[in-house]
């Protein structure tokens, strides 16, 4: 239902071809998920909003697993009041990690000290070089926006999370990389990042694969786009505006035109 | 002065200012008693819109330029600052990347409406060539702001697009070079696509300001394309456009915020997420959807032009696509003589018609083809759709020459007053044709 209302929606605008056009390419189309918030790139989903428990334990998740070679330079540790934790909570989660200031204090030294809410979240590299040498001479992605940046989105991440197979013998993949079955040409550097009860998740939710990618990409959807639950209610404000102040207009025009016609 | 105004306004400070600045008047006769044809169809509402989005354009821009910075180290985490922590930045960013597809939309259709109903004809060729203008500085500004963000498709469309001008023999590399301000897409560059897309939109209204000068000069066009005749034909252009047009806004709004609120990704293209390298090329750089159908035509021409029977190449493949594609507006500028047929409306033209609607598919198929990748059969679509484009152009001297138009009503207001509908006095015509 949603991609038949989408591509009324893109066939309406005549944009057919855009958006063929940004689909296209050389790994088969990732199947469509159900997400809480109905995904970020959704038209359809105004009513939607993230599952909170999803988001922490997804939080949870690129903490203990994907932190290790991925930065999230966007966010920083404030922002996680928005996804429920409390001030004391983000508090104790900001100092677990030693920063180092940027700027020098007034002997000139980098001071290190406890994190603060308002650092953004630690880069697991001190830069890019660093990121690339300890990875095989390529640095992971960034993943603040990685959502929004691949085509189909949520759906994406999932599949290449859960995609991962044993390369088939008409296709075998380089050393040092892996077969999955969404990444584009296939061989991907990533070794599989999350295995079944690999982390053990704070509320008990059984720490599958699917639950865990779920999780992890529905935190990463928080992460690229944060202001998509007030940015649809503010829609829904906005269109019951508008619909009422169209229909005052309608009857404006109505009436100044009765006696032109 | 000699002919001071003899205002009449009730209120003394409005009397006062108009006696020495005559705005009230002024705004009195071009927007108060205007006398407008009668016959409007929702066509008609579309300036009106385009000027509401430049407006809205130029404010959500300049807001947004208080917290960007153009630097190629800091304009991308800039925009996603303005998106994550400046208060409502996400929706100001979103309303003006959407407004620029809404200005397009809103001036294809503006310009469509120009197309059929003969807009461009006696006396009103100076307004359609400002109009031209109007949309060429249009296509720069857009193009120049999809660069600020400072993602992958505003470096690799620049660089893309920018390269063009190097097909100009002998001066393109140094036009290249000037437009980079160096030998790369990089910080010059990107510092003075900043400066000229906060320029351009003045230089925009400038432009409006005397289209819609030359308009209140010639009066409004009408879909019957006949000119007014007397007070019978027309309306003052308040209260009864003025509603129209608010109405207009009030539907184009919901359009417009569905877009913003629910959509503002959907037009969009994901790798513009992933910050400038210019070490890694994006698989397929397509540019934004409203420059596709002429992207279509630029990518179309992909054969070298040269004397026959001999190897000597006069005009490059590269060349030729970039000619096709600037001639592909410019020869717009044209359509007042062009078309040869006194008759302005499309709908009494029996083969103008069709005509137009060929003119109309050939845009689409070059916007499908635009946005698929440079291999068979798109382009082989956008070939035929760039050959019936231009024969929309070339045959339309021929064709305006031996069609024979249906004759037209005696006046606006016979038709609109005299009871049935337009389309009906219209159809029941042909058989009187002498």
């Amino acid at each position: 239902m949603r991609r038949l209302r989408t591509l009324i929606l893109a066939g309406v605008l005549g944009l057919t071809g855009a958006a063929g056009a940004l689909a296209a390419g050389d790994a088969p189309v990732p199947p469509a998920q159900e997400w809480s918030h109905g995904g970020v790139n959704s038209p359809f989903s105004m009513f939607k909003t993230f599952d909170r428990a999803s988001l922490q334990r997804g939080f949870q998740v690129y903490k203990e697993v994907c932190s290790a070679c991925h930065s999230m330079d966007l966010l920083a540790y404030r922002n996680l009041e928005e996804i429920g934790f409390t001030e004391e909570e983000v508090k104790a989660i900001a100092a677990q990690y030693e920063i180092q200031d940027k700027t020098p204090n007034d002997q000139g030294e980098l001071v290190t000290r406890p994190g603060i809410p308002a650092d953004h979240f630690k880069n697991p590299f001190p830069n890019k070089q660093a990121a690339a040498a300890a990875n095989n001479g390529k640095a992971p992605p960034d993943l603040s926006l990685i959502v929004k940046a691949r085509s189909h989105h949520e759906d994406y991440i999932y599949a290449l999370l859960t995609g991962y197979a044993e390369a088939p013998a008409d296709h075998p993949v380089p050393e040092g990389t892996y077969y999955n079955k969404y990444f584009p040409g296939h061989a991907i550097a990533m070794a599989p990042p999350i295995y079944p009860d690999g982390i053990t998740y704070g509320d008990g939710t059984k720490a599958t694969v699917e639950q865990q990618a779920k999780d992890v990409t529905t935190f990463l959807a928080w992460a690229a786009e944060p202001h998509l639950e007030s940015r649809r209610q503010t829609g829904i404000m906005v269109m019951l505006f508008l619909v009422v102040f169209a229909g005052l207009m309608y009857a404006a025009k109505r009436r100044v035109w009765a006696d032109a016609h | 002065m000699a002919h001071a105004p003899t205002s009449s306004f009730k209120n003394p400070v409005v009397n006062w200012i108009d006696q020495r600045l005559p705005v009230f008047t002024m705004m009195q006769k071009e927007y108060g008693t205007f006398p407008t044809p009668r016959n409007f169809n929702y066509f008609w509402n579309f300036g009106a819109l385009a000027m509401f989005v430049l407006a809205t354009m130029i404010v959500s821009g300049v807001v947004l330029a208080m917290q960007y910075t153009a630097h190629t180290s800091l304009a991308f985490t800039s925009v996603e600052r303005i998106m994550r922590d400046v208060n409502w930045g996400w929706m100001l960013r979103y309303i003006h990347a959407n407004g620029a597809s809404m200005f397009f939309i809103v001036v294809y259709i503006h310009i469509l409406r120009g197309f059929l109903y003969g807009s461009y004809k006696k006396p009103r060729e100076l307004l359609w060539i400002l109009g031209v203008v109007i949309f060429l500085l249009m296509m720069a500004t857009a193009f120049m702001g999809y660069v600020l963000p400072w993602g992958q498709m505003s470096f690799w469309g620049a660089t893309v697009i920018t390269n063009l001008f190097s097909a100009v023999p002998v001066v393109g590399e140094s036009i290249v070079t000037l437009l980079w301000g160096g030998f790369s897409v990089d910080n010059p560059t990107l510092n003075r696509f900043f400066a000229l897309h906060f320029l351009l939109p003045f230089v925009i209204f400038a432009v409006v300001f005397l289209h819609v000068a030359a308009l209140h000069i010639t009066g409004s066009n009408n879909p019957l394309g006949i000119e007014p005749k007397g007070p019978q034909d027309t309306l003052p252009f308040h209260p009864y456009y003025t509603t129209k047009d608010l109405f207009g806004l009030s539907l184009f709004l919901i359009f417009f915020a569905f877009f913003v609120f629910f959509a503002p990704n959907y037009l969009g293209h994901p790798d513009n997420y992933i910050p400038a390298d210019p070490l890694v090329t994006p698989a397929h750089i397509v540019p934004e959807w409203y420059f596709l159908p002429f992207y279509g035509i630029l990518r179309s021409i992909t054969f070298n032009i040269g004397l026959p029977f001999s190897d000597v190449v006069l005009i490059d493949a590269k060349l030729g696509g970039v000619i096709a594609m600037f001639a592909s507006i410019l020869i717009w500028v044209l359509m007042p003589w062009l078309d040869r047929s006194p008759v302005k409306s499309y709908r009494f033209r029996p083969i103008y018609k069709w005509w137009v609607l060929m003119l109309v598919v050939s845009f689409a198929m070059l916007m499908y083809a635009g946005g698929k990748p440079a291999e068979q059969p798109y382009v082989l679509v956008g070939q035929v759709g760039t050959f019936l484009y231009f024969l929309f152009f070339l045959g339309l001297p021929v064709i305006s020459s031996f069609e024979r138009p249906l004759p037209l009503p005696a006046s606006i207001a016979q038709p609109v007053l005299g009871g049935g509908r337009v389309g009906a006095v219209a159809a029941a015509k042909p058989m009187e044709k002498a």
